[in-house]
């Protein structure tokens, strides 16, 4: 376990006398694909707000790459490696899919304003680049035809995918999914399955996932954490997970588990 | 002291009307989050119905209370018929267009009131009929109290005492509390939400005329811009306080109406116009959504 | 190192071509229209570069008056004050006072900008309006800047020429960053701006950096507007003209450059269109039939006259249908 790339420690938030999220450890380590589930309201997406600094955590310690993140803003964390996406996709609806992915982008242009007022080498060079690097990611979703589409008007499935398409254009170390696969179908969440793990393979990024769809969770992740009501009650594979006794009972509640030990 | 006791009579007076005219901004806020622009030339408007009507049921020289509250009911009642007219003819048709449209609009019935108030009433300041005598009702060592400033205090108080209790205590006031925490949801739950609307600009639009009458008996000018600037006045106010909270736009009208006495009182009242808007921003610094507003965070 | 054609060899040609106007409308156009003609120019400048902020950044700005009175009455207190600084040249003077007029404004922009970043939609506008009001009132109390009379015999240095340089140069600058990464970086704080922070994008910086650039043209335009009335009162910059740049920008489009040119153009003219009107019944409709206008347009054509589009985009469309 020498690469963490992740790890928060003790790490708890209270939003006026709730404990939204207690105690919370994990180590992320580099390259791995984990899975966090866990009921709603359990304080998953809680979890990724902290993680990607949209909260600050009123206790504990978050570290990326070995330094506390505490207090970094969104913008600076995801410019030193961690994307994520939304449970309710905030795509930049009004704008074109292929705008959505150069927005993601941006961090990695440095030309000035002044300079792109004069349109100087660098502008072009970076632009270029920018569309270049775009037009490619969307080639693997399969959606460069689309990419002068609006986003807002794309099929909800293709939404998902574009949105995780964006996270992946910042070019993160780690990228956080919010239920990529919530509103699928079955066929679309297989099809999803095989994409993340092409993703990880190609991009070589650690994946953290939240995610209702047990046989997606049970089916990519080689670690998973669950949560329940704001403490982690169980960790490890997916075989593991599901014998659980605690994890059943957070699930189906404890009558299903007394009924599993007749 | 007394110059200060009196500051503050005075402070009070001015602000209860600002209130009146808050009231009217924060409500419609409240429920469909629009600045109502033309509520300032409702206003207006009250007080020209005043003038007409005083002259039409032939009081302008007949001062009392009587009086009084004939020209104020007719400028009530007249009010609520133009501020439902407004909502329905120009506001209606946008409820599902941005928010900005909707502001667009309100600034062109603003405009068009003011205009045409100028084409029908002249532009130039008419003299508000003598419908109540000033006295003075009582002293206090130096500080006065006068008929006026009575007056004003007690018809402000009395009409925020109704509003309160149709908004606590009346169905359509538990309707409106429920439309302006969420719209769409109160449909679902039965309540026919563009009658509460309607009934939201009829009662603001009432209230703003009661103000239009009490500025037109203590300050008897009156001219078709008349409402401009004590209307946005009247809308920091109701920001101050926290906007589409009913009590928030009655404390920050009080705030203000104190503080400009106070200002002006004390000399520095050239820079009367821009006090109200450095306080407004002092106070958004640290708490964004107003004195009494709740400030809330986007979920994620 | 940066593209000659277009942005050396254009600019160029443009100013070229402004020189060439500034000669040939006095010739061809009576005092009355030249100055409508001004009016325009600086009515553009006002709403190209509100529309930086409204339409792209989607903040709401409506005390766009107030930075077009910072840079009115600092450009004309220099001008009054120094009239040679910069040497002889007249227009030399203006410029770098006009440039000054801007940074003044620009200044002022960023201290609005600040607190915007607490502030959401509504709290906002009031904060501006409120800050271009309190400019007003300072203006007001001011002695050196004539206080409530006025500051009288400002050097008319302001043409034609001018006025069509600082269109183009706004215009200019707002399309190319609109085209570039920053462009972008402004359009996700409108569209999202918890989505645009998480992909790394500085909502802070791009949100106070409209406001900067923004108001330094506000600016520009009040230099241009003093020194062709030649003439400033605190009264020109009241409530009413912020909200005469926001109609401006809706009604051509929030979002479109090309919106924003067109209705600052209509706006201009149309009470002037009308005086016939007024002339003919002695009663002045003009702005109940202005405030009509506006009624109707936000009731039948909510996204304005050009939408998010631009005439290069209805070209490319018209084009397209017809080939």
């Amino acid at each position: 376990m020498s690469n963490v790339i992740l790890e928060a420690k003790d790490v708890s938030i209270k939003f006026g006398g709730l404990v939204a999220v207690s105690q919370f450890n994990m180590k992320l380590v580099g390259g791995e694909l984990a899975g966090l589930i866990g009921p709603n309201g359990a304080g998953k997406t809680t979890l990724f707000n902290m993680l990607t600094g949209v909260y600050q955590p009123t206790s504990g310690a978050i570290s990326f790459l070995g330094e506390p993140i505490k207090g970094v803003k969104p913008f600076d964390l995801s410019k030193r490696g961690i994307s994520r996406t939304f449970q309710n996709i905030r795509l930049f609806k009004g704008l074109s899919v292929l705008d959505n992915i150069r927005i993601a982008a941006h961090q990695h242009t440095h030309y000035s304003m002044v300079e792109a007022l004069l349109i100087s080498q660098r502008m072009k060079r970076e632009e270029k680049t920018a569309l270049d690097q775009a037009m490619d990611l969307l080639k693997i979703f399969n959606l460069e035809n689309r990419a002068l589409e609006i986003a807002g008007s794309l099929p909800y499935g293709q939404q998902r995918r574009l949105e995780i398409l964006r996270a992946l254009a910042t070019k993160p170390k780690v990228v956080m999914l919010d239920e990529p696969a919530a509103g699928m179908n079955h066929s679309e969440t297989h099809s999803l399955m095989d994409t993340i793990s092409a993703i990880r393979k190609r991009f070589g990024v650690t994946v953290l996932l939240i995610e209702h769809d047990m046989k997606l969770v049970m089916g990519i992740c080689e670690r998973i954490l669950v949560l329940d009501h704001g403490v982690t009650i169980c960790e490890g594979n997916p075989s593991k997970i599901q014998k659980d006794p605690k994890v059943i009972e957070a699930y189906l509640g404890s009558a299903a588990t007394s009924e599993t030990k007749n | 002291m007394e110059a200060f006791l009196q500051h503050i009579i005075n402070g009070v007076s001015l602000g209860s009307i600002y209130a009146l005219i808050a009231l009217g901004y924060t409500m419609v806020y409240g429920i469909l989050q629009l600045i109502n622009f033309a509520h300032s030339d409702v206003y207006m408007i009250g007080a020209f119905i005043g003038f007409y009507s005083a002259r039409w049921l032939n009081v302008s020289d007949a001062p009392g209370y009587g009086s009084f509250f004939s020209v104020l009911f007719i400028a009530m009642i007249g009010c609520s018929i133009l501020g439902f007219t407004i909502e329905r003819l120009a506001y209606r048709p946008l409820r599902k267009a941005p928010k900005l449209n909707a502001l667009i609009t309100a600034i062109g019935v603003s405009l068009f009131l003011e205009y045409s108030g100028q084409i029908v009433f002249g532009a130039t300041p008419q003299v508000f009929p003598n419908i109540l005598e000033d006295s003075i009702v009582a002293t206090f060592g130096e500080v006065r109290v006068t008929k006026f400033d009575a007056t004003i205090l007690i018809t402000t108080f009395a009409l925020m005492l109704i509003l309160r209790h149709i908004i606590q205590h009346t169905k359509l006031g538990k309707a409106m509390r429920a439309t302006s925490f969420n719209g769409p949801w109160a449909s679902l739950m039965g309540i026919n939400v563009d009658r509460i609307i309607s009934m939201t600009f009829v009662i603001g639009s009432a209230l703003a005329a009661a103000g239009g009458i009490l500025v037109g008996i203590k300050y008897p000018k009156i001219e078709p811009l008349m409402g401009v600037m004590i209307g946005l006045k009247a809308f920091v106010a109701a920001v101050l306080g926290g906007i589409g909270n009913i009590a928030g736009a009655v404390l920050g009208a009080l705030i203000m109406g104190l503080a400009e006495e106070f200002v002006v009182g004390y000399g520095a009242s050239t820079y009367r116009d821009a006090l109200a808007f450095g306080i407004l921003i002092i106070i958004l610094l640290f708490k964004p959504a107003g004195l009494l507003g709740k400030f809330t965070v986007e979920k994620v | 190192m940066v593209d000659f054609k277009r942005s050396i060899l254009m600019p160029v040609l443009v100013i070229l071509v402004c020189l060439g106007i500034d000669y040939v409308v006095p010739e061809i156009f009576n005092p009355y229209l030249q100055t409508l003609i001004a009016y325009s120019g600086i009515n553009i400048i006002l709403a190209v570069s509100l529309n930086l902020v409204n339409g792209f950044t989607g903040q709401f700005s409506i005390g766009h008056a107030g930075f077009m009175a910072a840079g009115a009455y600092m450009s004309a207190f220099l001008t009054m004050t120094f009239p040679h600084w910069a040497g002889p040249i007249v227009g030399l003077n203006f410029f770098f006072n006009t440039i000054a007029g801007g940074l003044l404004a620009a200044a002022a922009g960023f201290a609005v900008g600040l607190p915007s970043l607490r502030l959401k939609g509504d709290y906002l506008a009031i904060v501006t309006l409120g800050f271009g009001e309190i400019i007003r009132v300072v203006l007001l109390n001011i002695e050196a800047v004539g206080g409530a009379r006025g500051m009288y015999g400002i050097h008319h240095s302001a043409s034609i020429f001018w006025t069509g340089f600082w269109v183009f140069i706004c215009c200019f600058t707002v399309t190319r960053l609109m085209n570039s990464t920053h462009g972008r970086a402004f359009l996700s704080v409108r569209e999202d701006e918890i989505a645009a922070e998480s992909m790394g994008v500085d909502t802070t910086k791009y949100k106070v950096r409209a406001f900067v650039i923004s108001s330094f043209f506000a600016g520009v335009a009040g230099s241009i507007f003093a020194h062709y009335l030649c003439y400033l009162n605190p009264s020109s910059f009241a409530f009413m003209k912020s909200i005469d740049v926001v109609v401006m920008v809706v009604l051509g489009g929030m979002g479109s450059i090309s919106g924003s040119f067109v209705a600052a153009i209509i706006i201009t003219l149309l009470p002037e269109a009308l005086r016939p009107l007024q002339e003919i019944t002695t009663i002045d409709f003009r702005m109940v039939i202005y405030s009509l206008t506006l009624i109707v347009l936000m009731l039948t054509k909510p996204q304005g006259l050009f939408g998010e589009l631009e005439i290069s985009d209805l070209f490319r469309k018209y084009v397209k249908r017809h080939s």
